[in-house]
């Protein structure tokens, strides 16, 4: 097989580009099933417990503050958007618009960490902190559940909501680097799989909050039906 | 490792047989082994990485033999007892056994028999041996710090309740072991898809890629489970949240659930890449194709994907339903027929084959009877009367040493005598390493054959102390165990021997078929081959072999 010419971007053992785009695709797919699979023990978690415990998940939900939640969704799914247009901007070779974009990501990010902050101060200033005298209050209670039972819920709602929270940690920091080498001109037209593949990252990252909103969060509105 | 070959580099390299531009003399520097790309010489790191765990392992299994050489408890307290035997778990178990062929021989062998130059992502390849060697120092940490006694199982609620020890530094060198055996896995199935030379179908590929396939599925589907079922102990027990701790209104028969739904695919992680290597061997001293091909390589998969649907058969006796033993057990038994049909294939290869007895094809029968064996005993468990009689006894111990030592050692040692000349470029003394290949053997069944009729008699596991009438057998154990001792140190002193005045083997000493053997040298050049290999035959197209196959589907 001869080559016209090797881009530079072309790692020694692969042939073409082709292959190498379709190889990190492949890999980062693959990597998203590895993680879904990380998450899914948690959510089998959840799926049990939320069974077994129903009224104290109800009460647990219920205490969890709805607009917050609804903030910090809208807010993610803006990131989303703002990612996809960081990705269409690199493929059409708009390194300025690429860089703004991906920044506006990262602020967004930043904005849903903020959130979280404040969310959980609060609940740890009420006391609701699963293993150190769980606090909760008795008239929040709602048909079989006990303080025992919804100490369960929010030991999954710190669990879930704090590893996805990591991964949004993660993200910051690996569109921070794709910033950095697309100000240094490593991101061109023909060659952006790097964003592309943080690109699948980052939506993986909001699809996984948009399960885990209404999981933690709107599954209290039982209370009033 | 380095500086032996530094210094007999000279003696082969005046031989034409030795191939002079290698990847083992590209650089000398400490940098350019531990910051290789190369997989080659990252398999040579993991190598001697794992032989390190394989020796620990090994020195507590020893500890455990002579506590058991008499029925009181009198060489160790069944405190430091408890400790013994997990730390012989877990460093076997993930430190040594779950990285031992896909890490050391898949590394060396997926671009070389698939004709490309390298893995797909060669610095990930790299960042999974720091993040196996990061998890080694944590849990030879906390081992050196006393060690910790949950078993290599760490069931809740004992794991994150009263148990002392660094089990939470333990459990997240589990983890970083963990994401490099997925890292691993990932890298290969990539490989597989993208990069295989043109005209190497899925259905030409050799049975050793087909195995590494399905074992890199199990990897990346089954590893993170454990991952976050082991973390979320961790965090119950440094935090005291509830999750399986029914002290917090946790249920630790959810633990079990998520950590056997990865540990039971795990001891296919072991097995499979095993299964792989005696394919290979036995076609090559058979000099014939494999007895029915696709059947061998679509039962790698079936044996991947059934193994996830089998794991409730460990827990039988925890209170889980009778409705749900019943379909566990059903679907237990079912792994039994694609490892049946290897089995049996394996068997027909040989009819009427040109057979010789090298080391490495020694290994292979050991392997093929200790594995039936070991295989058909794993049906008493899914029987669900039985299994209340043999639960947590020596059966279970027997029966699993079967599969993980008899099976997945014997496998990793076939392989390495295999693809010895071929990672180095010399001989071994063959004599010795056939005498190895038998010590291996006998060594191995004398100690776990009599565990069978131990654990049948109602010995249980885990125990340091035992009445009196059981102790002629475990003398026998022991007595195994130091034979199988001396059967692991006749290939380290083989291999020794071999880099010091080994002669050159040319590039393809088995007269074998493969890509690594016929379009590469020995030992290879860091590039793996001068041009891209163009492949135009099935797999093991053996010139004598059109005379003597029976069928070929």
């Amino acid at each position: 097989m001869s080559h016209g010419h090797k881009s530079e971007f072309l790692a020694h053992h692969f042939e073409d580009l082709e292959q190498q785009k379709e190889s990190a695709a492949l890999g980062m797919w693959l990597f998203l099933c590895t993680e879904v699979l990380f998450f899914g023990g948690l959510f089998c978690c959840y799926a049990y417990y939320k069974y077994r415990f129903f009224d104290a998940f109800i009460s647990g939900s219920h205490h969890l503050d709805i607009k917050l939640g609804l903030l910090n969704t809208a807010v993610l799914i803006t990131s989303s958007l703002t990612m996809a247009l960081a990705v269409h901007a690199a493929q059409k070779g708009a390194r300025g618009r690429t860089s703004l974009m991906l920044l506006l990501t990262i602020a967004l990010a930043g904005v849903f960490l903020v959130v979280k902050y404040f969310e959980w101060s609060t609940k740890f200033h009420h006391g609701i902190i699963p293993g150190h005298n769980f606090q909760f209050p008795a008239e929040d209670l709602y048909g079989g559940a006990t303080v025992k039972t919804v100490e369960i819920f929010y030991s999954l709602y710190y669990c879930m909501s704090g590893l996805h929270g990591i991964h949004v940690i993660l993200g910051i920091v690996v569109i921070g680097w794709l910033w950095w080498i697309n100000q240094k001109g490593r991101i061109t037209p023909e060659y952006n799989v790097p964003v592309e593949m943080v690109g699948l990252y980052w939506h993986f990252v909001d699809i996984i909050w948009i399960f885990l909103f209404p999981l933690l969060y709107l599954l209290g509105l039982h209370v009033h039906g | 490792m380095e500086t032996t070959m530094e210094t007999n580099a000279a003696m082969p390299a005046e031989s034409p047989l030795y191939n002079k531009r290698n990847y083992l003399n590209n650089g000398y520097s400490l940098r350019s082994w531990f910051l290789t790309v190369d997989h080659k010489r990252i398999a040579l790191i993991y190598l001697a990485s794992i032989t390190f765990f394989f020796i620990l392992g090994g020195f507590f299994a020893m500890l455990v033999r002579l506590e058991l050489l008499t029925p009181k408890g009198d060489f160790m307290t069944s405190d430091g007892y408890n400790r013994a035997f997990t730390m012989h778990g877990i460093m076997m178990i993930f430190f040594f056994l779950i990285p031992s062929i896909p890490a050391v021989l898949g590394n060396f062998l997926v671009p070389l028999q698939i004709g490309a130059k390298d893995l797909a992502f060669p610095k990930i390849n790299l960042l999974s041996w720091y993040m196996y060697i990061g998890g080694g120092a944590l849990a030879l940490f906390a081992m050196i710090n006393g060690g910790i006694d949950t078993t290599w199982r760490f069931y809740t609620p004992y794991s994150t309740g009263h148990a002392s020890g660094y089990v939470v530094t333990t459990i997240l060198g589990l983890f970083l072991m963990g994401f490099s055996s997925i890292f691993t896995g990932l890298n290969f199935i990539v490989t597989i898809h993208k990069m295989r030379a043109p005209g190497l179908t899925w259905f030409r590929l050799p049975l050793f890629i087909w195995a590494m396939y399905a074992t890199s599925l199990i990897q990346i589907l089954g590893t993170p489970v454990v991952a976050i079922t082991l973390s979320l102990a961790a965090v119950e027990k440094g935090l005291k949240i509830g999750i399986f701790d029914p002290a917090y209104g946790g249920d630790p028969i959810l633990f079990q659930h998520l950590f056997w739904f990865y540990s039971h695919p795990a001891v296919y992680i072991m097995i499979l890449p095993a299964m792989g290597i005696i394919s290979e061997v036995i076609s090559c001293f058979s000099r014939k194709v494999v007895f029915g091909y696709s059947f061998v390589a679509i039962s790698s998969m079936m044996i991947a994907v059934i193994g996830f649907f089998v794991w409730g058969h460990h827990m039988f006796l925890t209170g889980q339903s009778q409705f749900a033993g019943l379909i566990f057990a059903a679907l237990s038994f079912l792994v039994a027929i694609p490892s049946a049909v290897k089995t049996f294939n394996w068997t027909a290869t040989l009819y009427k084959g040109s057979i010789s007895f090298e080391a490495p094809m020694l290994y292979v029968f050991g392997f093929l009877g200790v594995f039936l064996i070991g295989g058909l005993t794993g049906l008493f468990f899914p029987a669900l009367g039985l299994d209340r009689h043999l639960h947590d006894t020596y059966f279970v111990v027997a029966h699993f040493h079967y599969i993980m030592v008899g099976g997945a050692i014997m496998g990793y040692m076939a392989g390495l005598h295999f693809w010895w000349p071929k990672m180095f470029g010399k001989k071994y003394p063959e004599g010795l390493a056939q005498a190895g290949a038998v010590a291996t053997f006998i060594g191995f069944n004398l100690t776990f054959f009599p565990q069978f009729i131990l654990g049948y008699m109602g010995m249980p596991r885990h125990y340091h102390e035992y009445v009196p009438e059981f102790q002629f057998l475990h003398i026998l154990s022991t007595a195994g165990a130091s034979v199988l001792a001396i059967g692991y140190l006749i290939p380290a002193i083989c291999f020794g021997w071999s880099l010091l005045f080994g002669e050159p083997t040319g590039p393809n000493p088995w007269n074998a078929k493969g890509l690594e053997w016929e379009k590469s040298l020995s030992p290879p050049p860091t590039e793996n081959f001068s041009e891209i290999p163009v492949v135009t035959e099935e797999a093991y197209n053996y010139p004598d072999a059109e005379a003597t196959v029976v069928t070929r589907s």
